[in-house]
C-alpha cells in the first residue's frame, strides 16, 4: 500500500485508493438487501445452535433413552422428539450433529480460498508458461466431479475429518483459482501495477496489496457459494453413511439412519429435524451469497456508467 | 478456405487436450487406488489376513510388477473393454455392470427430456418479465433449489409424495438386475423430479443471464425498431444469440448428472452405477471403483468437449475468429 501512496503517477494513486475501498463497500450495500440480512440471520442461528447446541442438551450424545424409533411418550426417559436409532435422543443428536458439518465445510472452504487465490493470483500475473500449466492442473481437478473424488479418497485412506476437509478444499481450489484470474486478469493490465512493478515491489507484494483487493468482490461472492456448496458435499458424504466416527451425531448421516423410522411412520423427528436444518443452513448461505453477487453486480453496473 | 479449416482444428486441438486430461486422471485414479504397498490385497482379504496369504494373492494380482506395468497392464484392459473381474462380486465387470448402466442412462434421459426445454422455458420467461413479481420470485425459488443439497429435496419428494402426506409413489425403486428400468416407470417418478430439480436452477439462471444479455443488444433494438412483434424479437434474434453459454450450462448439468447420480440413486436405492459405485466403496472393491471412476469422468470430459464444440458452432463470431 506505501508503494501506492508513493507512486509518482497521480491516477495510478487515486485508482489504487479506490480500489482499496472496494470490498468493505460491496459488504455494505449487500447488508442493505433484506436477503442478506435473512441469510446472515439464518446461519448466525445455525452456527449458534451447532456450536453451543451441546450445553443444552438433555442427554449424551451416546446416552440410550429407550428402544429405537419411539415418540416423545413412549421413551424410557422423557424427551421432546423421542428416540433415534440405537435409542439415543432425537433432541440431543440433533444438537450435537452439526458442528462436524459446519466445521469441516468451513475450514474446507478456507483452505480453498486460500489457495484458489494464490494459484488465481499467479496465473494472471505470471500469463504464459505458468499460467497455461497451473490452468491446465486445475482442469484435471475439475475433470473429476467433487464428491467421487472425495469418495475415492475416503474408499483407499478412511474417513477422517482431515482428508475430508483436505479433499473437498483441494477439489474446490479450481472452482476459485477461475474466478480469481478471470477477475484479475484485466487488472493485471492496469496502470497502478506496472507503476509497482516500476518501484520494483516484489512480486508477493503485488499480488497482495495491488491485484488481490481489486478481486475481493467475487472472490467474497464465489467463496460464500463454494461454502454452501461444501456443506451439500459434506453433509452429502456423511449421508452416504461416510463418516469418521459412525457413533457421532451428525445431521447427513442422522438423515440416512433414521430413515426407517421415518417410512414406517412411528418417528419422523429423526429425519425431520436434521433436513430442516440443512435446507436453512444451505438456503441461508445461499442468501447470504445471492446478496453479495448483486451488490457487487450493483456496483459493477454503476462504475461502468460513471 | 481458410475458414472452413478453423473449426475441425479447433476440434481436434480440444479432443487431444481431452484425451490428455483423461490420461492424467488415469493416472491418478490408478496411483491413488492401486499403487499403495498391499492395499488391494489386503482389501480383499480383510484386516486378519496372513503375510503369506497376502503375498501369494499380491503375485497373482500382478502387484508386485513394477507400477508402469501395472497400469500399462490396467489401462489396456479398459480400453479394448475388459477391464478385469470385481474382487467382490467375482464376475467380470462389464457383465456385473452392463445392466446398472442402462438403468443409470435411462434415469439420466428421463432427467434430461425434462430438465432442458424446462429451464430453458423459465429461463427466457424470466428474462422477458425481468425485474418484475413473477422474476423475482422465480429467481427466489431457483435460489433455494440451487443451495439446498439434492439428497435435502428428494428427502423433501419422499416425505410429501411416499410416506408422510400422501401415499402416492414408492419411496424406492424395486427394480431386479436384469429387468429393463422402464418395467417400474412409477419408481422412476421421484429420482428423476430430484435431478430435475437439482439441475433446473442453473439451466434457467444461465438462460436468464445470457438472454438478458442479448435482449440489450444492438441487434435486438434494431429488430424491435424495424417492428417484429415481440415473439419473433425473443425467439428468431435473441433466443438463438443466447445459446452459446447455455450450450456449456447444458453440459455442465450432464457432468453434473454423473455425480448427482451417487447420491440420487443411493436416495431412492436404485440400482444404478451410482450406487454400485457406493457399495463398491463400502467393499472396496477396487477395480469397480477404478473402472466406474475413470467412466464417469470421461463423461465429464466428454460433455465439456461437446459443450465446447456446440458453442463454436452457433457463434459465428467466435467460428470467424478461429480461422
Amino acid at each position: 500500500m506505501t508503494a501506492t501512496e508513493l507512486s509518482p503517477t497521480g491516477s495510478a494513486l487515486a485508482e489504487g485508493a479506490a480500489a482499496i475501498k472496494a470490498p468493505p463497500g460491496v459488504l455494505r450495500v449487500a447488508w442493505r438487501m433484506w436477503r442478506t440480512k435473512i441469510g446472515a440471520l439464518i446461519v448466525l442461528f445455525l452456527v449458534l445452535l451447532s456450536i453451543f447446541g451441546r450445553f443444552i442438551a438433555p442427554y449424551g450424545e451416546r446416552e440410550a433413552v429407550g428402544l429405537p424409533f419411539k415418540p416423545s411418550g413412549q421413551t424410557r426417559k422423557p424427551t421432546l422428539f423421542g428416540s433415534a436409532k440405537l435409542g439415543h435422543d432425537v433432541w440431543t443428536r440433533f444438537l450435537y450433529g452439526g458442528g462436524p458439518i459446519l466445521k469441516s465445510a468451513v475450514l474446507a472452504t478456507l483452505l480453498a480460498l486460500v489457495g484458489g487465490t494464490i494459484i488465481g493470483l499467479t496465473a494472471a500475473y505470471n500469463r504464459r508458461r505458468l499460467d497455461d500449466v497451473l490452468m491446465r492442473i486445475m482442469d484435471v481437478i475439475l475433470a473429476m466431479p467433487q464428491i467421487i473424488t472425495a469418495l475415492v479418497v475416503i474408499a483407499m485412506f478412511g474417513a477422517t475429518v482431515k482428508l475430508i476437509v483436505l479433499t473437498v478444499g483441494i477439489s474446490t481450489i479450481p472452482r476459485i483459482a477461475r474466478v480469481v484470474r478471470g477477475a484479475a486478469v484485466s487488472i493485471v493490465e492496469r496502470d497502478f501495477v506496472a507503476a509497482a512493478e516500476s518501484l520494483g515491489e516484489p512480486r508477493w507484494r503485488i499480488l497482495a496489496f495491488e491485484l488481490l483487493p481489486n478481486v475481493a468482490a467475487p472472490l467474497l461472492v464465489e467463496a460464500t457459494l463454494r461454502l454452501t456448496f461444501s456443506i451439500g458435499v459434506i453433509s452429502g458424504i456423511a449421508f452416504l453413511g461416510f463418516t469418521p466416527d459412525l457413533g457421532a451425531a451428525n445431521w447427513g448421516l442422522m438423515i440416512n439412519e433414521n430413515r426407517q423410522g421415518f417410512n414406517g411412520g412411528v418417528q419422523p423427528w429423526g429425519v425431520i429435524l436434521p433436513v430442516v436444518a440443512i435446507a436453512l443452513l444451505t438456503i441461508g448461505t445461499g442468501l447470504m451469497g445471492d446478496g453479495l453477487s448483486r451488490a457487487a453486480a450493483g456496483i459493477d453496473r454503476n462504475k461502468g456508467d460513471a | 478456405m481458410a475458414r472452413s479449416l478453423g473449426v475441425p482444428k479447433f476440434i481436434a486441438r480440444r479432443l487431444l487436450l481431452g484425451v490428455v486430461t483423461m490420461v492424467i486422471v488415469s493416472i491418478v485414479v490408478f496411483s491413488a487406488t492401486q499403487l499403495l504397498p498391499g492395499d488391494a490385497a489386503s482389501a480383499i482379504l480383510g484386516r486378519n489376513a496372513t503375510k503369506k496369504s497376502l503375498d501369494a494373492l499380491t503375485k497373482q494380482l500382478g502387484l508386485d510388477k513394477p507400477a508402469v506395468t501395472q497400469y500399462l497392464h490396467w489401462l489396456k484392459g479398459i480400453v479394448t473393454g475388459n477391464p478385469g473381474k470385481s474382487y467382490a462380486a467375482k464376475v467380470p465387470i462389464t457383465s456385473y455392470i452392463s445392466d446398472r448402466v442402462v438403468n443409470s442412462l435411462f434415469l439420466l434421459f428421463l432427467a434430461s427430456i425434462f430438465s432442458i426445454p424446462i429451464s430453458l422455458w423459465l429461463g427466457q420467461y424470466s428474462a422477458r418479465n425481468r425485474d418484475t413479481t413473477s422474476d423475482g420470485i422465480l429467481s427466489n425459488v431457483m435460489l433455494g433449489l440451487a443451495s439446498v443439497p439434492e439428497y435435502v429435496i428428494g428427502m423433501i419428494l419422499i416425505a410429501v409424495f411416499s410416506v408422510r402426506v400422501w401415499h402416492l409413489l414408492p419411496a424406492v425403486s424395486v427394480i431386479d438386475i436384469g429387468k429393463a428400468p422402464w418395467t417400474d416407470m412409477k419408481g422412476l417418478i421421484l429420482p428423476t423430479i430430484t435431478l430435475v430439480l437439482g439441475a433446473v436452477p442453473y439451466i434457467a439462471r444461465t438462460t436468464r443471464a445470457s438472454l438478458i444479455e442479448v435482449l440489450e443488444s444492438d441487434y435486438v433494438e434494431m429488430a424491435r425498431l424495424k417492428g417484429a412483434p415481440e415473439k419473433t424479437v425473443m425467439w428468431r434474434h435473441a433466443f438463438p444469440n443466447a445459446l452459446g453459454p447455455v450450450f456449456q450450462v447444458i453440459a455442465l448439468n450432464i457432468a453434473y448428472f454423473a455425480a448427482g447420480v451417487i447420491i440420487v440413486e443411493s436416495l431412492f436405492n436404485y440400482p444404478g452405477i451410482g450406487l454400485t459405485l457406493r457399495d463398491a466403496i463400502k467393499v472396496r472393491d477396487i477395480p469397480v471403483i477404478q473402472f466406474l471412476v475413470v467412466t464417469l469422468a470421461a463423461v465429464y470430459v466428454l460433455t465439456n468437449i461437446a459443450a465446447d464444440v456446440a458453442t463454436v458452432l452457433v457463434t459465428p463470431r467466435i467460428r470467424t475468429r478461429l480461422a
